[in-house]
């Protein structure tokens, strides 16, 4: 595929006798916000593991901007560009909110000095809103600030594809639409985006592609609205809560 | 270079000169009590790097220290000039930690204690199985220096105290660098480290490298020192316990702790070695029960607590 960014080719990561991701084929092209949906369990954290080295690939390959990243380690796949956030938020806890956004930006966002580092990690700050919280231990934000930080962090790394493992979950409808907004202005930056959410109205409103995944395998892929009314996808939902997800990502 | 890095190097240079000075007026006693907490704070500056700064708990002091010893000991005996025989003793401890980094630093928490408590343990028995070359257990003379008894007391003062002030100021450099900054990312959450570019295994085998480099040069000095030593005496596991004790009692992760542990931990031995000779080990364990209860991040936490309660009140 012409433009390709990311290409997964039969994919697989077990754990013991379990394929949380089976043989996953697809490929995300430049500029692209593809939406990654599937019930609880499915494996869309995992298959963010693998990609980013955290849990290397049992079996396939994955091709970043044409190079086999299959086997790399983490740092090294997060130097060639490619950031995720945490499902449950990782920051260095008795850090700053600065010092946490400044390891990004020396480490992989290429910041030839410390002072570099940190000017770079405050432009981030005051882009996810948190400037005014630069200095306060990490450990003291609440939880929507904390996945802010998430954000702020995988920017600093001046990303080439940015995967965000539901930064929206747990935060209140408010906070939500706060997080759309920024999610949006990244997109509008030229950033690639891989959204993993269980929120149907933040899927819909940003994605321009969908994927899904159930017990680990890819069951459908395609435009928002006719992936979501697909019988395959239904099916996979029913019998979990897609009842309950469609109700809470309305209220 | 911004005025508080200044200050810092300021304070160093005072800082070492008087210490360069001070103990001389206090004879041959006092020089060697100075060579003792000089040499500890050697000890206990370097284990700061991999224990402090990257968390890794690391027991392997000793190894480093005797083989330092040994390296720098044989290399006297076939006569290689003495600072060369330092030297070499601090490399060659610091190439061991290199390789014995890519085996044991995946490793984390006790499972890397205990890896690194057994390398002392091993190093001793090749010792005790190449006496041809290291006099086995029966130990090993070392030439002694054409000086007069007080001579070499400031000169073993002296060099012990250099070898600080070098490991001291890597402390200074590591500490405010970009090494130091990602020693600290590892040391938080070494997962979320990795996924933000930081090569960890690097990293933590730098720190590990700085943990025995300065060690051996340590143990080559000690062996020169003592003029004689024997494997049970250089890879003693105290040689791994105390610096470890010092750095908690001074600060986990701090410039100074080290070495006001090491001079603390050593004044109270002094203390405790000549009324209670019996209860030493006693004294010891209870130490580290209270600070492990009571002061987890050492003494110079409370002194900067006490600070910030002056500067407020
Ligand atoms: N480190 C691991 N070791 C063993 N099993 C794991 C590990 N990580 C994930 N799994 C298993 O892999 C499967 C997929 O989990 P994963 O976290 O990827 O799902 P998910 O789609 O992100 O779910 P959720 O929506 O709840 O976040 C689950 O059965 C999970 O128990
Ligand atoms: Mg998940």
């Amino acid at each position: 595929m012409r433009g390709a960014l990311l290409e997964l080719e039969g994919v697989e990561r077990r754990f013991g006798g379990l394929k949380a991701v089976d043989g996953v084929t697809v490929s995300i092209a430049r500029g692209e916000i593809i939406g990654l949906i599937g019930p609880n369990g499915a494996g869309k954290t995992t298959l963010i593991n693998t990609i980013t080295g955290v849990h290397p690939a049992t079996a396939g390959r994955i091709v970043f901007e044409g190079r086999d990243i299959t086997r790399l380690k983490p740092h090294v796949i997060a130097g060639l560009g490619l950031a995720r956030t945490f499902q449950i938020v990782q920051p260095f806890p008795a850090m700053t909110v600065l010092e946490n956004v400044t390891a990004g930006a020396l480490f992989a966002g290429g910041a030839p000095t410390m002072k570099a580092a940190q000017e770079a990690a405050m432009e981030r700050l005051e882009f996810t809103g948190l400037a005014a919280h630069a200095s306060k231990p990490a450990s003291t934000l609440t939880l929507a600030q904390r996945k802010r930080l998430e954000l702020a962090k995988s920017l600093a790394m001046k990303p080439r594809l940015l995967m965000l493992d539901e930064v929206n979950a747990g935060l209140n409808s408010s906070e939500v639409d706060d997080a759309l907004d920024i999610i949006r202005r990244i997109a509008a930056s030229g950033v690639t985006i891989l959204v993993v959410e269980h929120l149907m109205k933040v899927v819909l409103s940003v994605s321009q592609r969908i994927i899904v995944l159930h017990h680990g395998q890819l069951i459908a892929e395609g435009e928002p609205k006719a992936v979501l009314s697909s019988p395959a996808v239904i099916e996979a939902y029913l019998g979990s809560r897609y009842a309950d997800r469609i109700a809470g990502g309305a209220g | 270079m911004t005025r508080n890095v200044i200050t810092t190097w300021i304070a160093f240079a005072v800082g070492i000169a008087l210490c360069a000075v001070l103990p001389i007026f206090g004879g041959n006693y006092t020089l060697r009590l100075a060579t003792t907490v000089a040499m500890y704070a050697v000890l206990a500056q370097s284990w700061n790097f991999i224990g402090g700064l990257a968390a890794y708990p690391s027991f392997a002091t000793a190894a480093f220290f005797g083989l330092g010893a040994y390296i720098s000991a044989v290399l006297q005996t076939k006569g290689v000039p003495l600072y060369w025989t330092w030297v070499l003793g601090g490399l060659g401890a610091a190439l061991f930690a290199a390789f014995l980094g890519g085996a044991i630093l995946h490793l984390r928490g006790h499972y890397f204690a205990i890896a690194s408590l057994v390398v002392a343990e091993v190093l001793r028995e090749l010792i005790n199985t190449t006496p041809d070359l290291t006099g086995g257990g029966m130990g090993l003379n070392v030439p002694a220096l054409k000086m007069s008894v007080g001579e070499q007391a400031q000169f073993f003062y002296h060099a012990m105290l250099a070898l600080f002030a070098i490991s001291l100021a890597t402390a200074i450099f590591v500490h405010r660098g970009k090494s130091g900054f990602a020693l600290q990312c590892i040391k938080q959450n070494e997962d979320a480290a990795s996924i933000l570019g930081v090569n960890a295994y690097a990293y933590k085998s730098l720190a590990f490298v700085l943990s025995a480099v300065f060690v051996g040069a340590a143990g080559g000095m000690y062996a020169t020192w003592t003029r004689y030593i024997d494997p049970t005496d250089v890879f003693d596991v105290l040689l791994s316990v105390k610096p470890l004790v010092m750095v908690l009692l001074g600060g986990v992760g701090t410039l100074l702790g080290p070495v006001v542990g090491a001079f603390i931990l050593l004044a109270l031995e002094e203390v405790v070695w000549r009324n209670f000779l019996t209860m030493h080990a006693a004294a010891l364990g209870v130490i580290i029960v209270a600070l492990v209860l009571y002061l987890p991040n050492g003494l110079m936490s409370l002194v900067r607590e006490i600070a910030r309660r002056r500067g407020r009140a």
